[in-house]
């Protein structure tokens, strides 16, 4: 009998109450509460004992619009925008021809993208910096070929740490995007070129808005962990490069200021925020929204 | 004589080493409806390809209206495409998708609202303007690809197996809208379909391909009654095939001995001569069902009989073993119409109903 096999309705509720209750838990106690702590930090004062004091304040809010800080957030913006940039301009050409070439091969090629993941990011930026280094292997080479006379300073440098986090996030960008181009119908772009469309008006009308999901999504995996590698910055970029994340990791471990951290962390919580609005709205656009 | 629209010399294109087309050339005329039909596989889509320019021909060259299109891409031919799955833009809406030609040539706006609205009226969309294709059925999907690729107004129409998405109804419905359409409109179609039914009921001219030759171009008339080969013979239609020796030629008469018996036939097109083996090729409707007494014809057992509603079909197996379809419209008048399944009757047909090819043809 059918009813045999299967546990009675009231059981099968139970387990999937549990089942939705533990979900709902996690959520809780490790995305929820440690935001809404972070909120609360932020909306206090500075202890120079206890770390934080009421009452509470938004002090630490205009003191992000410090111009001095404010330097740092939009250094540190632009940085990112740069990482993104370069992450785009070489994963959108990697992950078109990695959705048009031999089935066979795919698998193994995804996988190699991410095969970088089983090493500590951490180790694979200090492997960036012996790289670079002015006795390292690349200015060897160049100096053996007889290109430069003497070794370039790539070392602490703004190019450094965007090299570094592009090679990074690179893979984060190219998964989305291979996930669009693959979804995408190649007789798309034949009718666009039909009816009259060159190569360059079929990629700004047809290929663009058909990917820009995967772009948006690819930028939200991009951009924000751009803002916030601190120890990116502090390695390749020595004391020079600053971006928002070694605002916060300094405001908390060093100056001790949790307040001003916290407000900092906050401020990347609501651009990402604002990003994900931003790619829903796309997604949305796309599937039933209105033309242009 | 008019001077062909559009004119395929020599085409050869291979794929991987394996030749997909042969040393095929092909005329268009300006207006009318051709139909490339063949199996899957017979080259008949990469041919529409080459002409749309999505593809290149290995050899041979394409013109059109006199100007070479073999170097010319695909947006720049005065040619549009109907995809086999419409290919319509998800992110734009019918409008959208109807205007996107007509904005890339930079048209002023009002001529792009007027030509639009008049391309969607013609395929009976006109209220669908804002929705998007997700939201159309099939068929109106169909519609809005036809009409996005009329709205620029072409030369030639390529369209590639338009119809095979539809459900039957439907696809008997938009054939004979595609047809009023191509009437109206004085626009040449090229036609891609599998289909012999719809290539015979559709076309001014049909082109049948197989393993990427050209193995006949004429009226569905011509196609259907008088195939130039084997190939031909059964892949347009359902035929029977009766093997027979000749036996002399008299003049404008044939002798040729089929199963034994000894019958006198019209010339064919080819030379026959003495002792050629050639095959009789007989459409299942010009068999005639004869009594097991009648004085000519190959007896036979009828082993299936199936109710068409106009037609009755019948398999008879022959003496010889071989099986042969029949198909006879119904007689209401002739009360020996209807026979029994293992009943013994005779085939027959009227001399010069037959169609006959060399046997190594």
């Amino acid at each position: 009998m059918a009813e045999v096999a299967l546990p009675p309705p009231r059981h099968r509720n139970l387990l999937r109450s549990a089942l939705l209750g533990l979900s709902w838990g996690w959520l809780l106690a490790l995305v929820l509460v440690p935001n809404l702590l972070v909120l609360a930090a932020s909306l206090l004062n500075r202890d120079p004992t206890h770390f934080l004091q009421l009452p509470l304040t938004l002090d630490s809010y205009r003191r992000l619009l410090d111009p001095l800080y404010l330097r740092v957030f939009l250094d540190s913006l632009a940085l990112a925008l740069a990482t993104t940039l370069g992450c785009l301009l070489l994963g959108y050409p990697f992950a078109w021809a990695l959705s048009r070439i031999d089935g066979r091969w795919r698998p193994l090629l995804v996988f190699l993208l991410i095969l970088p993941f089983w090493t500590n990011s951490l180790v694979r930026t200090y492997a960036i910096k012996q790289l670079l280094a002015a006795n390292g292997p690349l200015n060897g080479a160049l100096l053996a070929l007889g290109l430069i006379d003497a070794p370039l300073e790539l070392l602490y440098t703004q190019g450094a740490v965007i090299l570094g986090l592009v090679y990074l996030l690179l893979p984060f960008m190219i998964l989305p995007l291979y996930a669009v181009f693959e979804d995408l119908r190649p007789e798309l772009l034949l009718a666009s070129r039909d009816l009259g469309a060159g190569r360059l008006a079929t990629f700004v009308h047809v290929l663009i808005p058909l990917t820009l999901p995967g772009i948006l999504a690819g930028t939200l995996l991009v951009l924000l962990p751009a803002l916030g590698m601190f120890y990116v910055a502090d390695i390749l970029g020595g004391a020079r490069v600053l971006l928002v994340g070694n605002i916060i990791k300094n405001q908390f471990l060093d100056a001790r200021d949790w307040p001003f951290g916290a407000a900092a962390s906050i401020l990347l919580t609501a651009a990402m925020a604002l990003l994900l609005f931003a790619h829903r709205l796309a997604r949305r656009r796309l599937r039933d929204g209105e033309a242009p | 004589m008019t001077s062909p629209l559009l004119s395929l010399r020599a085409i050869g294109k291979a794929y991987a080493g394996r030749p997909v087309l042969l040393d095929l050339s092909l005329d268009v005329l300006d207006g009318e409806f051709l139909t490339l039909l063949g199996p899957s596989g017979c080259g008949k889509t990469t041919l529409l390809r080459l002409i749309a320019g999505f593809e290149h021909p290995d050899q041979g060259s394409i013109q059109l209206a006199g100007a070479d299109l073999t170097a010319v891409p695909p947006e720049r031919r005065p040619l549009n495409t109907v995809f086999q799955q419409y290919a319509l833009f998800p992110h734009l809406d019918v409008f959208g998708n109807v205007a996107y030609g007509l904005r890339r040539e930079r048209r002023p706006r009002a001529e792009i609202d007027l030509r639009v609205r008049e391309a969607l009226d013609l395929v009976q969309l006109g209220e669908f303007a804002r929705r998007k294709p997700q939201q159309l059925s099939g068929g109106q999907q169909q519609r809005v690809a036809i009409a996005r690729a009329l709205v620029k107004r072409p030369r030639l129409l390529l369209l590639d197996e338009p119809l095979s998405a539809l459900d039957a109804k439907l696809r008997r419905q938009m054939q004979l809208e595609l047809k009023r359409l191509q009437r109206e409109l004085g626009i040449a179609f090229v036609f891609v379909t599998h289909d012999q039914e719809e290539a015979l009921s559709m076309s001014d001219r049909v082109a049948v391909l197989h393993a990427g030759v050209l193995q006949q171009l004429g009226t569905p008339r011509e196609v259907y009654e008088r195939p130039a080969n084997l190939f031909t013979a059964r892949f347009v239609g359902e035929t029977n095939l009766f093997p027979a020796r000749v036996l002399e030629t008299q003049g404008e008469r044939v002798v040729v001995d089929c199963a034994g018996q000894r019958r006198t036939l019209p010339t064919p097109g080819f030379a026959p001569h003495a002792g050629q083996a050639v095959n009789l090729l007989l459409r299942p409707e010009d068999i005639r069902v004869l009594g097991p007494d009648a004085d000519h014809g190959l007896p036979g057992t009828v082993i299936e009989r199936n109710y068409k509603g106009s037609t009755l079909d019948s398999l008879i197996r022959l003496d010889s073993g071989q099986e042969v379809l029949v198909s006879e419209f119904f007689d209401e008048d002739d009360p020996a119409f209807d026979y029994r399944l293992g009943e013994t009757v005779k085939v027959s047909w009227v001399d010069g109903w037959e169609w006959m090819l060399p046997a190594d043809g």
